[in-house]
């Protein structure tokens, strides 16, 4: 930069037509924001909401059995579809899997989440860290396919399974009716397995921030008063913890109930809410029936969050 | 004291297995992708051949899909960058009356599920009556990949002094100069981080591309219909392989860029 030159008066910088503009925003500030907020508002608000409302819309009409038209008039005939028996199954055996995959996705991502935000010397916990986020990020339909190749019959657990000499144990657990099936990537067991390897990035990585922000002082008073680690850990670590688990079985519960590639790579024939979305848009050409559908995992979801707001969640994510 | 600085075995033992959980299937992409076995996915493989990588080259469907994957991923993710930036620069320090409305109408796309999004785009192109193409799928993405410029951007925002903007403008700069020569240097390595997680969500999305794309497969898409295809297994194998190291990449990139500045 070259040195200023001071000679008496403030040097006025010329007056082009971008500094009127700023100039004029300068003295507007809500119309500055304003302008900022325009284009990404309106893309977001007509792309985006407007989309949901025409969903919402969709789910009032109805499909004409007879000529397989849509009739757009307002009306709830295709909500009585929904609470057919058959499609309260699929919104149970969806619900039961995304409840049962937050759990062991909890269960599982605690001590990992634990360890690296309390343990781990620095080094080792970005590591860590980083190798949490990366399956996060990569391909998700990569990651699906591997575990049908794992879990395909002929695949590496089987192998596993028969080079300790347990083949019986393997048939056994497939054939418990219920959660079994006639290879494990045929069977409720093995899509199970794979949502909770898909979703547990999203499990370890807000409890390893709520555990972070465990002040070490209080683990410390802890001790310091005669508790024991493990007492510790029950009354003060978990606790403050818990949030952070809530917030995670946000993502784990959410993803579950959306998903339809998993229920259709792995598992056998029987549909989950994603699958019959598919299926009522796509072949069926249903499309209020779809849109219908939708509105389920909104709703259960739109609940969970309002239970998770009060369970302090929120300041976890 | 019991303090507990170390961990016990069982805590070990657990982040252990979480860990192997989590790598275990990405190396078993990588031993697939060189089997010699054609129909099955048969363990242990019985040789090794790196025959396949050959074979995908001279397949004219994947190429294609790999085009349209990038295509889509570059202008999505150009889109998001000036999208998610004004929100961010918007959002960053201003404290107005809808403000958490805004934030949280900028997260939807990716918290419902994919399925919810996919399937209401898809209404609204329906009910519009526009032709599904290229840019339907680009619409989609650019909406979901707002979120994560914006969350780099305006944690970075928030981490720079205002003090520098604030001197700027004293000294006779238009808030134009200022967002040029101030601002911009600032938030170039969280806009590239951003850009680069876009780019990875992009290339990778399946479920809302399903459901805004025509006829055309982006490479994900052509991914999940080769998994109906016993035949095309062993390129299949391959392919993934590939996806893997494109958004490995651009992730670790990105990760790299903004903790440098972090520390």
């Amino acid at each position: 930069m070259s040195a200023v030159t001071f000679e008496g008066q403030i040097p006025q910088p010329p007056q082009s037509p971008l500094r009127r503009v700023s100039a004029w925003f300068f003295r507007h500030p809500t119309l500055a924001l304003l302008a900022l907020l325009a284009v990404p508002m309106a893309w977001m608000v007509v792309v985006y909401l407007g989309s949901l409302s025409a969903l919402l819309a969709q789910s009032f009409f109805r499909l004409d059995g007879f000529t397989g038209r849509i009739i757009r008039e307002f009306g709830l005939s295709t909500y009585e579809q929904l609470f057919t028996a058959a499609n309260i199954d699929i919104v149970v055996r969806t619900t039961v899997m995304a409840a049962a995959v937050t759990v062991a996705g909890a269960l599982i991502a605690f001590p990992l989440a634990y360890y690296t935000a309390r343990f781990a010397p620095p080094r080792l916990k970005t590591f860590l860290y980083l190798a949490v986020l990366l399956p996060l990020w990569s391909s998700y339909l990569v990651r699906v396919y591997t575990w049908k190749i794992i879990l395909a019959q002929e695949g590496i657990i089987t192998w596993v399974f028969e080079a300790l000499g347990l083949r019986g144990v393997l048939d056994g657990i497939l054939a418990i009716p219920g959660i079994g099936g006639s290879s494990l990537s045929f069977s409720y067991l093995g899509m199970f397995l794979v949502f909770v390897y898909i979703w547990l990035p999203y499990m370890v990585l807000p409890i390893m921030t709520a555990l972070e922000r465990v002040p070490n002082s209080l683990v410390e008073a802890s001790s310091d008063l005669g508790a024991r680690p493990r007492y510790t850990f029950r009354r003060i670590i978990l606790p403050l913890a818990f949030p952070g688990v809530v917030a995670g079985s946000i993502f784990t519960f959410s993803l579950t109930l959306g998903d339809y590639i998993i229920p259709q790579v792995i598992g056998n024939s029987s549909f989950f809410i994603g699958q019959v979305v598919y299926a009522q848009q796509g072949t069926a050409g249903n499309i209020p029936l779809a849109a219908a559908f939708t509105v389920v995992p909104v709703v259960i979801m739109l609940s969970y969050l309002l239970l998770a707001r009060r369970l302090g969640a929120f300041d976890a994510l | 004291m019991h303090s507990s600085t170390r961990a016990g075995w069982g805590v070990k033992l657990g982040a252990v297995g979480a860990f192997v959980f989590l790598h275990f299937p990405l190396l078993i992409i990588i031993l697939y992708a060189f089997t010699t076995e054609e129909a099955s996915f048969r363990f242990p493989p019985p040789g090794l051949t790196t025959q396949w990588i050959g074979e995908l080259f001279n397949r004219d469907d994947f190429w294609r899909a790999l085009g349209l994957s990038l295509q889509v991923a570059v202008i999505a993710t150009l889109l998001a960058l000036i999208l998610g930036t004004l929100i961010a620069l918007a959002l960053a320090r201003a404290n107005f009356f809808g403000r958490d409305s805004i934030s949280l109408l900028v997260i939807l796309p990716i918290a419902l599920p994919g399925i919810v999004s996919g399937i209401a785009l898809r209404s609204a192109v329906s009910i519009l009556g526009v032709p599904f193409s290229t840019w339907t799928i680009i619409l989609g993405h650019a909406t979901f990949c707002i979120v994560t410029v914006y969350n780099n951007t305006v944690a970075r925002l928030r981490r720079t002094a205002h003090s520098q903007v604030e001197a700027s403008m004293d000294l006779g700069a238009s808030s134009f100069q200022t967002f040029r020569y101030i601002i911009l240097p600032n938030i170039a390595t969280a806009l590239v981080a951003g850009g680069m997680l876009a780019f990875a969500l992009s290339f990778d999305e399946v479920i809302v591309t399903t459901f805004t794309a025509g006829n055309q497969q982006t490479l994900p898409i052509w991914i999940f219909s080769q998994l109906t295809r016993p035949r095309d297994r062993p390129v299949t194998n391959v392919a993934a392989l590939f996806v893997i190291a494109v958004t490995f990449i651009p992730i670790i990139l990105a990760h790299r860029l903004t903790r440098d500045q972090r520390d």
